[in-house]
C-alpha cells in the first residue's frame, strides 16, 4: 500500500495522538509525526478502526496542536536495523543513535515486537554460570538461557551487583565471554554513567550495545525500549552465535510507563492501578529469553527490579516473579550492616540451578550443600528472632551454634567484595567451613560419601 | 430419503450449516483493538470460529450486535487493517480426537506444536493451519469382534481398537452424537484416519462414515451416561498429598500458591509419579523452559507402574505467557476436552491446569477490551461461574461403552502477592474438594513440597481410608489423625517459644516439638530431586509414618519416667530415622520396619536401664 498522509487528528492525550478518517492502516504499523514546529516524532498504531485510529506518541503529545500536526502511516511495523556494528553502540528505545554517530545501515530489519518462540523449539537451559558471587553461585545458581532478575530497592546496591555479574559471568572451564545488551528505562544520569564507566573499565564495552531511555526522556518510548534491545539480543544470540547477557533496569519503570498509557487509554485497572494485561505484557519480554536448538547463542536475562516500598507482593516484582526463573532478592537489613552485595538468601530462589550443578556441571556435593545451608540458615533465623525478644544468653548452646552461624554466614558467606570474583569451588568450600561448626549428625540434608570427604568437624 | 454419506467430523453437525462451509460467509475487519477484532458478518452465530484478515488469523465470535461480530483471536493481529476480509467457518472451536495425541505436544487450540516447528521454524508463524494428527500415519485397527453388521451401536461404542503407545489400547468410540445400526464394520488392518472403518445408519436412514478420529467443540463437556463416586485415591508417591491430603480418582483440587513456593513442581510430580492412566498437563501462561522440561524428560523417565516411558502416556497442552492470550483461554477447553475424551475409554486421566490464575486474567482481559463492567479486581462477574463449570468436567463417570472412567483436575492457582483472599482462590476454593494450599514460609526454609498443613484440606479422607486400610495398614487414619494433633501441638508450642524461649517448656513438651521436626523432616518434606525419595510407594509412605510415631510414643513414655529430654535428642536413631526417606526405597520397606524393631529394642534399654538406676537410688 501507499504512504498515507493525514492532518485529521481530533484528540491528543496521555502519549495518544487519535486520528479520523485514516483508512485502511494496520494495526501495530509505525508512524511518523511532524508537529507544527517541524519537529517528528515517532509513534505506533494501537488501535486501528474505519473511524478512528489510535496512535502511541513515542515522544509524548506535549506541544502538539490538532491543526498542523501531520501523520504520515509508514506501512511497517515498527523495526530495526541489525547488524555486528551495533557492538560498542548507544541507543533510544527506538533504536536511534544517541552517541552521535551515524544510524546502521543494514538491510536486514526486524520488527522489535518479536514473535512467541515455539516451546517445541526451546533447549532446556542447563550450562552453569559462575559468576563469582557465592549466594549466587553456590545457593542460586545462573545457567545459560535463564532469566533471573534482582529485586531491589531504592538505595541498594542493585547497579553494583549487576556490574559485578557482568564483569565476572562465565561458564566454568571456558574463557568465552557474553555480550552484553544494556536496556535502561527511566534511569538517572549517573546510573546509566555509572555503566557505561564500569564497561569502559573492565575493557567490555566494545562487546556492549546500549539502550538508554533517561529519567527525563519521553516515558511512552519506554515501553518499545525493551523490546528494541531484545531484538538486538536475539540477533547478536541467534544470527551471530553470541552467548548474550541482557541487563535491563529498571523494569518497574516499564511498568509505569505501561500504566500510564492503559490509564489515558481507559483500560480497566487491575491492582494499582496497573492494566489486567501486565502480566502478560511483561511475559512477552522476559519470554524472549532462552535457548533454542540447533543455535549456538544464547540469551541469559538479568532485569532489576526496584520494589516500590520493599513490598514483594507490589504487581511488578509479583508478576515478575511468576513469569522470571526465580528471583535475587536484596535485603536492606542486609545492606544497612554493611554487608555486600546485600542477598537475602530466603527469599531467593534459581528454578533452574537442579539442572546445572552437581557432578558434571559443579560438584557433586553441591545441591546438598545448598539445601544444608538453606536448612541451617532458616533454623539459624528463627534463633536470631527468638534471641531478640528473650536475650542471647537465654539461649541452649544448641542455640547459640545457630546464632554463631547466622553471623558467620552473613559476615563471611553472604558478604564479599565487590572485585573478589570466587570460584564455584572456592565458594563450596567456605560452605563447608561454615557447615562443619555442626554436629555431624544434626547435618541430616548431606549425604554419608559428603559428610566423609568434606566434613571438617571434630566428631 | 436420500442416503446421503455425512463426515462424522463436523462438530456443528448441523446439516444445513454445514453444507455453507464451502461456500463460506465473507464479511469485512471494522476494527482491531490487540487481540480483539470486530467484524461485519451477517447471519455468523455466537462462538463460531472465524478466519481473520489476509494471514487467515483463527479467532472465535464471542459477541454479536446487529451486524457486527466482536473475535477474540487466537494470534497477534499485528499488521491487521480494517476493511480486511473475515470469513466464518461454520462450526465452533472443536478438536482432533483420535490415536495420536499422546507423546504430543499441542498449543493453546491443538496445533501440533513440533509440526509447526517444522513448517515455520523457532518462531510461531500466524495463521497456520495444521491438523492436530497426522493424516499419513497409518494404525492397526483391531475391530469389536462382539460387533455384527445390524448391531445397534450409539454413542461411545467401542468400535475396534489402536495399540496408540506400548501402553495405551486406544478404543474408536462411535461419537457422542451418532446412533444407529452398523452397515459394516472394516475387518482387521491399517488404516489412516480419513480412512473409513465402518458405516452406521441412523434412523432418519441416513449413512454416516466411521473413522478413527472425530471432532468435538471444547466447550460443550462430552456426555456420559452417569455420574459416580470417587472410590479409589489417586496416589501420586507424595507423603503429604498421599497420606496428609488426599485426592481421589475423579476428584478436583487445587494447588494455590505465591511464586517460588513450588506449585511447577508439586505438578510435576503428580504429573510423573501418579497411578492414573493418561496424565494431560496444561501449560496455560507459564513459562515456556518449564515446558521443555517436561518435553525433555518426561521421555527418559519411566512409568513406576508400567515401567515404561512416561511420555507415552502424556500429553501436552502449552500456552505459554508469551503467546496470545486469547488461546490461553482456549488451552484449559482443549485440555479438558481430550480428557473427557479418554476418560470415555475407560481410563482414569489427571488434567493439571498450571496456571488457572493465567487462564482467568485471559478472560480478564478480553473482557476489559470489551468494556464489560467489572467486579473484583478487574475480574468480569462470570469469573466464579466460568470455573465452576471448567472444574465440573472434572468426575468419576459410567461412560458409554467402556466401564468406569474418571477425569481428576488439579488447577495451580497463582495469587497475587500469595494473598489467598483474592478472586480467583476464594472462589476456586468454593468449588474444590481438595486443597493443597503452599507456603511462602515453607518454601523459604525450603521445606518441600511447601504444602502447608494448616491451611490445606481434602474432602476425601474417608474414602481414601477405605482404601488405605484395605491395601496397606488399617491404623492409617489413626496414624494420619495422630500426626496431624501433634503438627498442631507444634505450632501451639512454637507459638510460646517464641514468646518466652524452648526453656520455658518441659520436657513432655520438648519432646513433642522434637516429634513434631521427626514428622516434617522425615515424612512431609519430600525431595523431588533424590533420586530415592522423589516416588514413595504407599507402603513406604505408611512405614515412615509409623516409624516416627513409634518414636515419639516411645520416647514420651520415657519422659514419664523422668528420662530427660536431652538424652532422647542425642539418639543417633533420630538422624536415621531422618534420613531413612531416602536411604532405603519403596522396595526395602522392611528394613524401616527392621528400623522400627531395632528403636523398640533401643527404648526397651533405656527403660531398663533407667529402672535399674532409679532402684539403685531408692
Amino acid at each position: 500500500m501507499s504512504i498515507k498522509e493525514y492532518r485529521t487528528a481530533a484528540e491528543a492525550r496521555g502519549g495518544l495522538l487519535v486520528m479520523k478518517h485514516t483508512p485502511g492502516v494496520a494495526f501495530g504499523d509505525r508512524v511518523l509525526i511532524k508537529d507544527h514546529s517541524g519537529g517528528r516524532r515517532n509513534g505506533q498504531v494501537i488501535r486501528a478502526s474505519d473511524d478512528e485510529t489510535l496512535i502511541l506518541v513515542f515522544e509524548g503529545v506535549e506541544d502538539l496542536d490538532l491543526e498542523s500536526t501531520w501523520v504520515r502511516f509508514l506501512d511497517e511495523p515498527v523495526e530495526i536495523a541489525l547488524s555486528p556494528e551495533l557492538l560498542g553502540r548507544v541507543f533510544n528505545g527506538l533504536g536511534e543513535p544517541k552517541d552521535d554517530r551515524p544510524p546502521i545501515l543494514s538491510n536486514i530489519r526486524r520488527p522489535v515486537g518479536g514473535s512467541a518462540i515455539n516451546p517445541a523449539a526451546r533447549t532446556y537451559p542447563r550450562e552453569f554460570i559462575q559468576t563469582g558471587i557465592s549466594t549466587i553461585d553456590g545457593l542460586n545458581s545462573l545457567v545459560r538461557g535463564q532469566k533471573l532478575p534482582i529485586f531491589s530497592g531504592s538505595g541498594l546496591p542493585h547497579n553494583r551487583l549487576a556490574a559485578q555479574i557482568v564483569r565476572q559471568a562465565k561458564l566454568k572451564d571456558e574463557d568465552t565471554s557474553f555480550s552484553v545488551v544494556f536496556a535502561a528505562m527511566g534511569v538517572s544520569y549517573a546510573d546509566a554513567k555509572f555503566f557505561r564507566d564500569e564497561f569502559a573499565s573492565s575493557g567490555v564495552l566494545r562487546n556492549v550495545v546500549m539502550f538508554i531511555n533517561l529519567a527525563d526522556d519521553p516515558p511512552v518510548e519506554r515501553l518499545t525500549l525493551p523490546r528494541t534491545a531484545l531484538t538486538a539480543a536475539e540477533y547478536l544470540a541467534y544470527d551471530l552465535d553470541r552467548h548474550v547477557l541482557v541487563v535491563m533496569t529498571d523494569m518497574t519503570y516499564y511498568a509505569e510507563a505501561l500504566r500510564e498509557v492503559a490509564t489515558a487509554k481507559g483500560d480497566v485497572p487491575a491492582r494499582k492501578g496497573y492494566p489486567g494485561y501486565l502480566y502478560s505484557d511483561l511475559a512477552e519480554i522476559y519470554e524472549r529469553c532462552g535457548r533454542i536448538h540447533q543455535r549456538h547463542g544464547s540469551i541469559t536475562m538479568m532485569p532489576v527490579v526496584s520494589m516500590p516500598s520493599d513490598d514483594i507482593t507490589h504487581p511488578i516484582p509479583d508478576l515478575t516473579g511468576y513469569i522470571t526463573e526465580g528471583q535475587i532478592v536484596l535485603s536492606r537489613e542486609l545492606h544497612n550492616q554493611g554487608i555486600y552485595p546485600p542477598v537475602h538468601i530466603s527469599p531467593s530462589l534459581s528454578r533452574l540451578m537442579k539442572d546445572g550443578i552437581g557432578k558434571d556441571d559443579t560438584r557433586e556435593d553441591h545441591p546438598r550443600v545448598a539445601a544444608q545451608l538453606y536448612a541451617l540458615y532458616a533454623r539459624a533465623l528463627e534463633t536470631r528472632n527468638l534471641a531478640s525478644i528473650i536475650g542471647a544468653d537465654e539461649l541452649s548452646e544448641r542455640d547459640k551454634r545457630f546464632l554463631r552461624f547466622a553471623d558467620a554466614f552473613d559476615q563471611r558467606f553472604v558478604g564479599q567484595g565487590e572485585a573478589e570474583d570466587r570460584s564455584i569451588e572456592a565458594t563450596l568450600n567456605l560452605a563447608w567451613e561454615l557447615i562443619s561448626t555442626f554436629p555431624r549428625d544434626t547435618l541430616t540434608r548431606m549425604s554419608e560419601t559428603d559428610l566423609a570427604k568434606y566434613y571438617q568437624g571434630a566428631d | 430419503m436420500s442416503t446421503s454419506i455425512r463426515d462424522t467430523q463436523d462438530p456443528g453437525r448441523d446439516a444445513p450449516r454445514a453444507a455453507t462451509r464451502d461456500t463460506a460467509r465473507q464479511g469485512r475487519i471494522r476494527d482491531i483493538n490487540g487481540p480483539i477484532v470486530t467484524i461485519v458478518l451477517p447471519g455468523i452465530r455466537n462462538g463460531e470460529q472465524v478466519r481473520i484478515g489476509e494471514l487467515g488469523l483463527f479467532g472465535e465470535v464471542i459477541s454479536l450486535r446487529g451486524d457486527e461480530a466482536i473475535v477474540q483471536t487466537y494470534e497477534s493481529t499485528e499488521g491487521v487493517r480494517p476493511g480486511e476480509p473475515a470469513v466464518g467457518l461454520g462450526w465452533p472451536l472443536s478438536v482432533e480426537l483420535g490415536p495420536g495425541l499422546l507423546g504430543g505436544i499441542f498449543d493453546g487450540v491443538q496445533r501440533p506444536l513440533e509440526k509447526i516447528a517444522l513448517q515455520s521454524g523457532d518462531y510461531i508463524r500466524r495463521g497456520l493451519d495444521v491438523p492436530a494428527l497426522d493424516r499419513t500415519k497409518v494404525w492397526e485397527f483391531e475391530p469389536n469382534r462382539e460387533l455384527e453388521p445390524g448391531a445397534r451401536i450409539g454413542p461411545g461404542t467401542v468400535l475396534g481398537t489402536v495399540q496408540e503407545t506400548q501402553t495405551i489400547v486406544h478404543r474408536i468410540l462411535v461419537p457422542p452424537t451418532l446412533s444407529g445400526e452398523l452397515d459394516e464394520l472394516a475387518p482387521a488392518g491399517d488404516y489412516d484416519l480419513e480412512a473409513t472403518i465402518g458405516r452406521l445408519r441412523d434412523a432418519q436412514g441416513h449413512t454416516h462414515r466411521l473413522k478413527l478420529f472425530h471432532r468435538w467443540p471444547v466447550r460443550k463437556p462430552r456426555p456420559y451416561l452417569r455420574r459416580d463416586d470417587g472410590v479409589a485415591p489417586l496416589i501420586t508417591g507424595q507423603r503429604v498429598i498421599d497420606t496428609f491430603f488426599p485426592q481421589l480418582k475423579g476428584g478436583k483440587g487445587a494447588v494455590p500458591g505465591p511464586f517460588g513456593a513450588g506449585k511447577t513442581v508439586v505438578q510435576q510430580q503428580v504429573a510423573r509419579w501418579s497411578n492414573a492412566d493418561i496424565v494431560i498437563y496444561v501449560g496455560c501462561g507459564e513459562r515456556g523452559n518449564e515446558l521443555v522440561d517436561v518435553l525433555e524428560t518426561f521421555p527418559q523417565l519411566d512409568d513406576p507402574y508400567s515401567g515404561r516411558k512416561l511420555m507415552e502416556r502424556t500429553l501436552l497442552v502449552a500456552n505459554t505467557s508469551n503467546m496470545p492470550v486469547v488461546a490461553r483461554e482456549a488451552s484449559v477447553y482443549v485440555g479438558i476436552t481430550m480428557a473427557e475424551y479418554y476418560r470415555d475409554m475407560g481410563y482414569d486421566v489427571v488434567m493439571l491446569a498450571d496456571s488457572t490464575s493465567r487462564w482467568a486474567e485471559a478472560l480478564r482481559e478480553v473482557s476489559g477490551r470489551l468494556g464489560q463492567m467489572p467486579v473484583e479486581e478487574g475480574y468480569p462477574a462470570y469469573l466464579a461461574s466460568r470455573l465452576a463449570a471448567v472444574y465440573e468436567r472434572a468426575g468419576r463417570v459410567e461412560t458409554r461403552g467402556a466401564g468406569s472412567g474418571s477425569v481428576t483436575l488439579i488447577g495451580a492457582v497463582s495469587p497475587p502477592g500469595g494473598d489467598f483472599s483474592e478472586p480467583v482462590t476464594s472462589h476456586t476454593k468454593d468449588i474444590i474438594e481438595t486443597f493443597w494450599a503452599l507456603s511462602k514460609e515453607l518454601a523459604d526454609a525450603r521445606h518441600y513440597p511447601s504444602i502447608d498443613w494448616v491451611t490445606s484440606f481434602s474432602g476425601h479422607v474417608h474414602t481414601a481410608a477405605e482404601w488405605w486400610h484395605q491395601e496397606i495398614d488399617r491404623h492409617w487414619e489413626r496414624r494420619r489423625t495422630e500426626a496431624l494433633a501433634l503438627l498442631a501441638r507444634d505450632a501451639e508450642l512454637a507459638r510460646i517459644v517464641n514468646l518466652v524461649g524452648p526453656e520455658a517448656l518441659s520436657s513432655a513438651q520438648r519432646w513433642e516439638l522434637e516429634g513434631a521436626a521427626l514428622i516434617k523432616e522425615g515424612v512431609l518434606q519430600q525431595s523431588a530431586l533424590d533420586e530415592v525419595d522423589t516416588f514413595c510407594s504407599p507402603r513406604k509412605q505408611f512405614a515412615l509414618l509409623d516409624l516416627t510415631l513409634f518414636i515419639f510414643r516411645r520416647g514420651a513414655a520415657l519422659i514419664e519416667l523422668g528420662v530427660p529430654v536431652q538424652e532422647l535428642q542425642q539418639l543417633p536413631l533420630l538422624a536415621r530415622v531422618r534420613r531413612s526417606k531416602s536411604m532405603f526405597n519403596s522396595d526395602q520397606v522392611d528394613q524401616i520396619e527392621a528400623l522400627k524393631d531395632e528403636a523398640g529394642r533401643t527404648f526397651d534399654r533405656m527403660r531398663l536401664e533407667y529402672a535399674q538406676a532409679n532402684a539403685s537410688t531408692a
